[in-house]
């Protein structure tokens, strides 16, 4: 039966969002194509991951927990992913867009000498052809291509985080684990000495701060308009009245006043939030191509001809000096009120 | 260690290139520096080049530069208002080879003749500022880039910096931009697809046409317009004096966009879409705010040199011209080992002796003349738009009340003697 | 002791300005601008950076049409020793696969040439936002991966590895690789320099270098469009956003702006459960 596949990102235990997002889209690839939708699980704690990856919808996970997989790095990882796609045939690899998932997704396709398309933003199996159609922005956001891999298999994607939602889990679903058999065991023990990795993990440092920008329902977020760091102070507040997160555009973290985790865009990140507030952006087109496909844009800009007015269901024309406070007040007015009518029941 | 040239070309214009050229060929070692990304990045003309000049520089140019179409009509439009009175010449003479003139791209010709320097051996060097031409005992002896070891030396330098003349006023050699002597030059490139292009201008193949304009598309200040026909673009601009500008708090911009609104030109473009717009600044004084142009081991050409006769829309021809003078003259005085400001007056000698500074002088009375009758883009076009549509309105009234009528309209607005007055003007000015 | 580094770098449309013709469906290319990939510039810094340190030569390579060798020079003109372009019909509508098969073959002649150590690549090209060759590069090569560096730590030369910082979602790792490694790098680990007089006069006078499919080994099966197991079945404009309602055009003030937009929110449910 066909299969297919999503590689699950972990890492201490914790799986990455992105790949329950796919675990739902390759169901639907799945039944489409009358497949069977499986997660593979590389590493220490892979075991575990399984039954989180049927309760999203996963029939089958496959797992290997060599030693040489932990900590993470992309060569040993790419031996084993290859050794089991050549060896079970999948349709279809999904991998999330992430850090690791683009560079283990290019190497495995390298291995494998097949087609990966990058940041789908809309994956459907064709019902001609039984192609995975793969759709993508490409030229900063300019346009969208639609691509396909008709002759080579398996057809690789790769999504970022955030663009398909996360859906609920079924904790009653089950499946079955299958570990490499033990021709692949013999192949592979070898290959994977930990002591003859080509890279090493020496340290790892934190980020500053945990931002989850992925699952965010308000996001806030501020522009070159900003003029300062410590304005992003003004950003905070409304946020909190509306139980959002505050990011910025490319231009806020070229000038230091947020940090990359915050970035939306072309070169950071892509968000789906309810509500997406831009405020001091003037709505360049790499900034759009991550936040376009928001449920609601609202658009705070001094200058009437800013082209984020275009694509905003709500715009206010006026200082964000003066906007922000107002819309801060007022939402905090409503919260009160909520909750004091809330209280009184 | 700095490097060394026997010449340094500051600028890579027209003239700078020019120059650049002529050196090469003759085997002087030359590097031409010029700030922008590419030649031709910062520079901007409405415009046409000759070829008559231009192949005084380039013989073979007008089979491998990059030009758009060669112009086989001239017009001259007057217009007020809504109205317009076009005079136009066209001839199938302007079909044969050589071609008299063609429309052509600053950015793309100058990025050309950039790549002919190269091939010649020149070295060209771009995206790079010369901030300092240095002396040594009041000669030039090379300049200051802003790159790191960034001093080069040479034995001549020759100042095509254009509008901007930094470097010319830095070494005491030119009286200073000043607004009365600068136009500003706004313009608009237009797409269009070819068919439509030669459909409305009426041109078969890669015919152009020119299209100048005066009247009141400057809001009553003086000024003119233009209009060249381009492969799929549409070149439409104005210029208008800075000094004007200022004194009346215009915006040239806004008078691009009424002119492009005006009824007789809105049809041309109609359906065109905006592809780029520039700006640039014209130096228009002539021989009143000309620089010294021989110096210590230095030369001035081109638009630094305020090489510009307005009248004609000639900037580009002067700037190759001049450029390719210099040029001879330093390969003389390489020839003769003798680079002293005697051997380099030479240029200046060849100058006065040519149509530049012929032309020049011949018509440095004019823009001191328009600037000061304004009434020439204002009242005249007017009076002389009400008569014609007089003319050409028929109604109830004879021949001989209607001439009655244009006579006492013209002469309400114009008294005679002033007119006679203001034509005589006018005509000593372009004696 | 030296270090011989390959950059890879792609001349790209400045994506800016790329538009679909509404009427054909096809991409506006004429007349806009070619750019050096703005990412490669940080490549080339780290290739320079590292041969100033250490000493050895840069090599910059890039695979396509003749007016790449534009952006060639100017690689020359910041200090690169070599540049090479390879121009070919054959390498046409490659996609990162195919372009991955030619550029790793030609790296491997520039290694039997001098010993290559490492290989640099932007993070992504800003026209194909794929950030796929790097890695593709890596696995052809058998050499290490380095992606996302933004800070290079250090270069053991008797080890032979490299150190370097490598950039996460959620932080950042110290990663040892061994050499030969492929390296990409990102807009943090530094900034292109302000080439010096000299480099630039001297690449005056250099010559890029031209390789065909013939100059190198590969299989041309795997080139070009015919080597390219993805293909591009449509391009289209993205469905454009319609403007909205601009609030402070009943209410200008900020008070009953915010107020209206706040109300158009709750009406739709969007916010109230904070």
């Amino acid at each position: 039966m066909p299969e297919v596949w999503v590689i699950v990102e972990h890492e201490g235990g914790q799986a990455s969002r992105v790949s329950w997002e796919l675990m739902d889209v390759a169901t639907e690839l799945a039944a489409a194509l009358s497949a069977r939708p499986a997660a593979v699980i590389l590493g220490e704690g892979a075991r575990a991951l399984a039954e989180t990856a049927f309760s999203y919808g996963a029939a089958t996970a496959y797992v290997a927990e060599y030693p040489a997989l932990t900590p993470f790095t992309t060569d040993p990882h790419c031996q084993v992913l290859s050794a089991l796609a050549r060896e079970h045939q999948p349709a279809v690899i999904l991998l999330g867009a992430t850090t690791r998932g683009r560079d283990l997704a290019s190497a495995v396709a390298t291995d494998l000498l097949t087609g990966l398309t990058a940041d789908c933003t809309h994956l459907e199996i064709d019902s001609e052809t039984g192609f995975l159609r793969q759709t993508r922005p490409a030229f900063g956001g300019n346009i969208m291509a639609t691509i396909i891999t008709p002759d080579h298999r398996p057809q690789m994607a790769t999504v970022r985080p955030g663009v398909f939602p996360l859906p609920d889990a079924n904790p009653e679903a089950s499946g079955e684990i299958i570990e490499p058999g033990k021709k692949l065991d013999k192949q592979l023990k070898p290959e994977l000495d930990p002591a003859t990795l080509p890279v090493r993990r020496l340290d790892f440092v934190p980020a500053g701060e945990a931002v989850s920008l992925a699952g965010a329902k308000v996001i806030v977020s501020g522009g070159r308009g900003m003029r300062s760091g410590k304005n992003f102070a003004l950003l905070e507040e409304l946020a909190a009245q509306l139980g959002g997160v505050v990011a910025g555009s490319r231009a806020a973290v070229d000038s230091g006043w947020i940090t990359h985790q915050r970035q939306v865009g072309q070169t950071g990140q892509t968000v789906r939030p309810v509500v997406y507030i831009a405020v001091g952006i003037s709505g360049a087109i790499q900034h759009l191509a991550g936040m376009q496909e928001s449920d609601v844009i609202v658009a705070i800009n001094n200058d009437p001809d800013a082209p984020i007015f275009d694509v905003a269901d709500y715009g206010i024309v006026g200082d964000l000096f003066e906007v922000l406070p107002a819309l801060t007040a007022e939402a905090g007015k409503r919260r009160t009120a909520t909750s004091a009518g809330s209280a009184e029941r | 260690m700095s490097a060394r040239y026997d010449v340094i070309v500051v600028g890579g214009g027209p003239a700078g290139l020019a120059a650049t050229y002529t050196l090469a060929g003759a085997g002087v070692s030359v590097v031409c520096i010029e700030r922008g990304d590419w030649c031709g990045s910062k520079n901007m003309m409405g415009g046409m080049l000759f070829t008559h000049p231009t192949s005084k520089v380039v013989s073979d140019f007008a089979e491998k530069a990059p030009l758009e179409r060669h112009v086989t009509r001239r017009d001259y439009w007057l217009c007020t208002g809504d109205s317009t009175m076009k005079a136009t010449y066209e001839s199938d003479d302007f079909n044969i080879e050589p071609y008299n003139a063609y429309t052509a791209f600053r950015s793309r010709f100058d990025k050309w003749l950039a790549g002919e320097c190269r091939a010649r051996g020149a070295h060209v060097i771009t995206e790079t500022l010369v901030e300092e031409v240095l002396t040594e005992g009041g000669r030039a002896v090379g300049v200051r880039t802003g790159r790191p070891e960034g001093d080069i030396e040479a034995d001549v330098v020759i100042l095509a910096e254009g509008v901007n003349t930094f470097l010319t006023e830095k070494l005491g050699l030119s009286p200073g931009m000043k607004p009365e002597y600068l136009a500003l030059g706004v313009k608009e490139v237009l797409a269009l697809p070819r068919e439509k292009v030669e459909d409305r201008f009426n041109l078969e193949d890669t015919e152009g046409a020119a299209i100048e304009i005066v009247g009141e598309i400057t809001g009553g200040l003086p000024g003119t317009g233009f209009i060249y026909t381009n492969r799929d673009t549409i070149s439409i601009g104005i210029g208008v004096m800075l000094k004007d500008l200022v004194d009346n708090v215009g915006e040239a911009y806004t008078f691009l966009q009424r002119f492009k609104e005006q009824p007789q030109v809105r049809r041309l473009i109609a359906g065109a879409s905006p592809r780029e717009y520039a700006a640039h600044l014209i130096p228009e004084g002539g021989v009143h705010n000309m620089p010294q142009l021989c110096g210590n081991g230095v030369l001035v050409v081109g638009d630094a040199a305020g090489m510009v006769n307005a009248v004609h829309t000639e900037g580009a021809n002067l700037a190759l011209l001049s450029g390719k003078m210099a040029a001879e003259t330093v390969i003389r005085c390489r020839d003769e080992g003798d680079y002293s400001a005697k051997a380099l007056g030479r240029y200046c000698d060849a100058l006065e002796n040519s149509l530049i500074m012929k032309d020049l002088r011949q018509y440095q009375d004019i823009a001191p003349f328009l600037s000061s009758h304004k009434a020439l883009f204002g009242l005249y076009p007017e009076v002389l738009s009400a008569a014609v549509k007089e003319l050409f309105t028929v109604d109830s009234l004879s021949k001989a009340d209607k001439q009655r009528l244009i006579f006492r309209l013209v002469r309400s607005q114009i008294p005679s003697r002033r007119m006679a007055k203001n034509l005589y003007d006018l005509w000593r000015a372009f004696s | 002791m030296a270090i011989h580094s390959v950059v890879c770098i792609k001349q790209v449309p400045d994506t800016t300005q790329v538009r679909i013709d509404p009427e054909t469906g096809s991409l506006i290319r004429q007349g806009i601008p070619s750019v050096i990939n703005p990412f490669d510039l940080y490549a080339i810094e780290a290739a320079l950076y590292l041969r100033d340190q250490f000493g050895g030569q840069v090599t910059a390579l890039s695979m396509g049409p003749p007016q790449a060798e534009e952006s060639l020079r100017k690689v020359l003109g910041f200090g690169a020793a070599r540049a090479v372009l390879l121009t070919d019909r054959a390498f046409a509508g490659a996609d990162t696969l195919a372009t991955t098969h030619a550029l790793a073959a030609a790296i491997r002649r520039l290694d039997s040439e001098m010993p290559v150590d490492l290989v640099i690549c932007g993070k992504q090209s800003i026209d194909g936002d794929t950030g796929q060759v790097g890695p593709g590069l890596a696995r052809r090569l058998g050499y290490s991966q380095l992606t996302y560096i933004c800070s290079l730590d250090k270069v053991d030369l008797e080890a032979r590895t490299i150190t370097a910082w490598r950039q996460r979602e959620d932080g950042r790792e110290l990663l040892e690789a061994d050499l030969p490694a492929a390296l990409t790098i990102t807009e943090a680990c530094n900034h292109i320099r302000y080439a010096a007089l000299p480099d630039l006069i001297a690449a005056q006078t250099m010559a890029v270098e031209t390789w065909t499919a013939d100059d190198i080994e590969v299989d041309r099966a795997q080139l070009g469009l015919k080597g390219s197991p993805t293909r591009v079945k449509k391009i289209f404009a993205p469905q454009a956003r319609q403007r909205g309602e601009m609030l402070t055009d009943n209410s200008p003030e900020p008070a009953a702006a915010s107020t209206l937009l706040l109300d158009r929110l709750s009406e739709r449910g969007l916010i109230g459960d904070a």
